[in-house]
């Protein structure tokens, strides 16, 4: 079956910078020495300088340089390319606004260090996006210093814990055992373990669902001091019971903490803190829309109630009644109210250098003002309406384990193709001639052979079509000619890589004496 | 279809229990093994390490996903296979040989007969699987 659309087209693959070297080349040239020559060995001794002959660092010129980074560069996808469905990740458009206020002088260029009264602007930002993401969320107290969702989950389950301390006493020391649902994002375990909890699972029921009799089961045993539950879930099910799973958590006296990586799903429609949520952490690199992954800064939000909010990190930004004095000028003191308070006894302290990743704040309210309260809301609808067409148009072809109409993003299995010897992965590999990023693969855990897709509110009707388009052809692939998919991708430099023998024994880094055909065999 | 050798027990976590005595090996099903896909990691717990039933004495790392293994039966470790820190390929091709995990002393000896026998587990996996 031939490919109908195709976004990247195969060329040669690219050697390495290390082959690509040349003895003697260099990229650049000293200039005339401008003082008196003298000997190394009275400037610095033998014993302090490398003797090693450098072997294998790559002689290159400039251009050598640019254009082999150049040409790898346009290998990447990215989701200025295309649809990225990966789902629980909402890669949605990072939109050039965002860039271009994030540039501006007065933000780029502050120093961290910047005395209160000379950084106004900068903590004004910091706390209009406070208030607008507690807003958001239903819950008062807020702390942008996480730098990721693990950090910011982190972060919440660690308030849990101060808040259980300064309650209980020495009795919090029976209190140690964090519930989370099958169905949860890998590192609420490695959070709760962290934080000194032990961990219990809760079953979800056949709809996907959490398991309300189990819950109340394990909530009688005692000894619990929270939940940590995805809302939706990570089968994209709104939790329908989650203001009677709040009241139980809360009955059994644990603390429930959400995990905000769905929370596209529910921005302006619904808020945690009035579900009965106590401890919520955001994505702003997912939600809010600023840079996702790639090496790049997140920021993770954290937001509680009332009762938590004298745990958050220090220090908080706060706006002042009266304003901040200035050692530099009378009149621009009348001007400054927002403040870093540190006299915050009962706080965990800090969990990020400075204030967290300040140029990620900047992103985010620039999304948020974007949009307004109305714009953000139709988002949500966008994003939800997508996952809807993609899960109606896509069902029929594709076996869907659970009945329920997903929120923002909808799971799939390979049931239906593995009988043809097509797994997920192959799928997942096709989709890549096709010109579409993979969407997220073996997540969640609970559906075997999971594929999770979040189109996000950012793609428009002709590409889900395209996509649905893509998925259908596939499908058709693995029923007629099974081979075909299951040696994709075809359309890439490099074809389908071993990546067991890549997890079981790695080659981390080029050696001088290694063959290429050695690591790439 | 699954290999499920008869003279094993199985849990519903897909473990298997050989019981010598008052010894026993524990291991994962060709089942779990096929279900996982590719193994690249086994973490393993102590020799002298303890554990009551169904507690998670271990992880199994595919290239999928990280699986957690229960002791189907309450004992103390006597002895691990450290071969797999090498050779992790070998729960895929010898799930019921080579590629056991630990052995345990049994705390409470006729626990395993509560298990489930292999034409058991081959109706339970006919069942849900």
């Amino acid at each position: 079956m031939s490919i109908k659309k195709v976004t990247q087209h195969p060329s040669q693959n690219e050697a390495l910078i290390f082959e690509r070297s040349q003895a003697g080349r260099i990229g650049y040239r000293l200039p005339k020495l401008d003082v008196v020559e003298t000997n190394i060995d009275e400037l610095l001794p033998a014993e302090l300088r490398r003797d090693d002959d450098l072997d294998g660092v790559p002689e290159v010129s400039e251009v050598d340089v640019v254009r082999h980074f150049t040409r790898i560069s346009t290998w990447n996808y990215s989701i200025d390319l295309g649809m990225y469905p990966l789902g629980s990740c909402t890669m949605k458009y990072n939109s050039r606004l965002n860039e271009k206020v994030a540039r501006i002088a007065g933000f780029a260029n502050l120093h961290p260090l910047a005395p209160e009264e000379e950084s106004q602007g900068a903590l004004e930002l910091i706390y209009e996006l406070q208030q607008d993401l507690a807003e958001i969320t239903g819950l008062p107290g807020v702390s942008l210093q996480p730098a990721a969702g693990a950090q910011g989950e982190m972060t919440g389950v660690m308030l849990i814990r101060a808040f259980l301390d300064r309650r209980d006493g020495d009795a919090s020391k029976d209190r140690r055992v964090m519930l989370i649902p099958d169905s949860a994002h890998g590192t609420n375990p490695a959070s709760a373990a962290l934080a000194g909890f032990s961990v219990k699972t809760i079953r979800s029921t056949a709809e996907g669902l959490t398991d309300m009799e189990h819950l109340k089961q394990v909530c009688d045993e005692g000894g619990v001091a929270g939940l940590m539950l995805t809302n939706p879930n990570t089968v994209g099910i709104f939790e329908t019971n989650i203001k009677e799973i709040c009241a139980t958590i809360h009955a059994s006296g644990g603390l429930v903490y959400m995990d905000g990586a769905n929370m596209n799903a529910l921005v302006g429609i619904a808020r945690p803190g009035d579900m009965g949520v106590d401890v919520i952490h955001l994505n702003l690199h997912k939600t809010f829309s600023t840079p996702h992954g790639g090496g790049g800064p997140g920021c993770g939000p954290c937001l509680c109630t009332s009762a938590l909010e004298p745990f958050l990190p220090v220090p908080r930004v706060i706006k002042a009644e009266t304003p901040v004095g200035s050692v530099f000028s009378e009149s621009s003191s009348s001007q400054s109210h927002f403040r870093l308070d540190f006299d915050r006894p009962e706080s965990i302290g800090r969990v990020k250098a400075f204030y967290g990743n300040f140029g990620m704040m900047i992103r985010a309210l620039s999304y948020i003002y974007t949009h307004g309260a109305d714009g953000l809301k139709e988002a949500t609808e966008a994003a939800v309406l997508n996952a809807r067409y993609l899960s109606h148009l896509l069902q029929d072809d594709f076996d869907k384990p659970y009945a329920a109409d997903p929120m923002h993003e909808v799971v799939f299995s390979h049931k239906k193709q593995s009988r043809k010897g097509v797994h997920t992965l192959d799928i997942a590999k096709r989709l890549i001639d096709y010109g579409f990023h993979p969407m997220t693969i073996y997540f969640p855990l609970v559906v075997e052979g999971a594929m999770l897709i979040e189109p996000t509110e950012s793609v428009g009707r002709q590409d889900l079509d395209a996509f649905v388009e893509a998925m259908k052809d596939i499908d058709k692939e693995a029923q007629e000619n099974p081979q075909l998919v299951i040696d994709a991708p075809h359309s890439t430099r490099i074809g389908r890589l071993d990546e067991a023998s890549a997890a079981r024994k790695p080659v981390l880094r080029w050696k001088p004496d290694q063959e290429v055909s050695a690591i790439t065999a | 279809m699954s290999n499920i050798p008869e003279n094993l027990r199985y849990s519903k976590d897909h473990e298997w229990v050989l019981v010598e005595g008052e010894n026993a090996s524990i291991g994962i099903t060709d089942y779990a093994q096929h279900a996982l896909g590719d193994v690249v990691y086994v973490d393993m717990p102590r020799v002298g390490d303890k554990f009551g039933t169904h507690e998670a004495f271990g992880s199994v790392e595919s290239v999928k996903a990280v699986s957690e293994v229960f002791t189907p039966i309450a004992g103390e470790v006597t002895e691990v296979n450290d071969s797999l820190n090498d050779t992790p390929e070998k729960v895929n091709s010898d799930p019921y040989g080579d590629a056991w995990f630990i052995k345990i002393k049994m705390d409470k000896p006729g626990e395993a007969d509560k298990m489930l026998t292999g034409e058991e587990y081959e109706e339970y996996l006919a069942a849900n699987a």
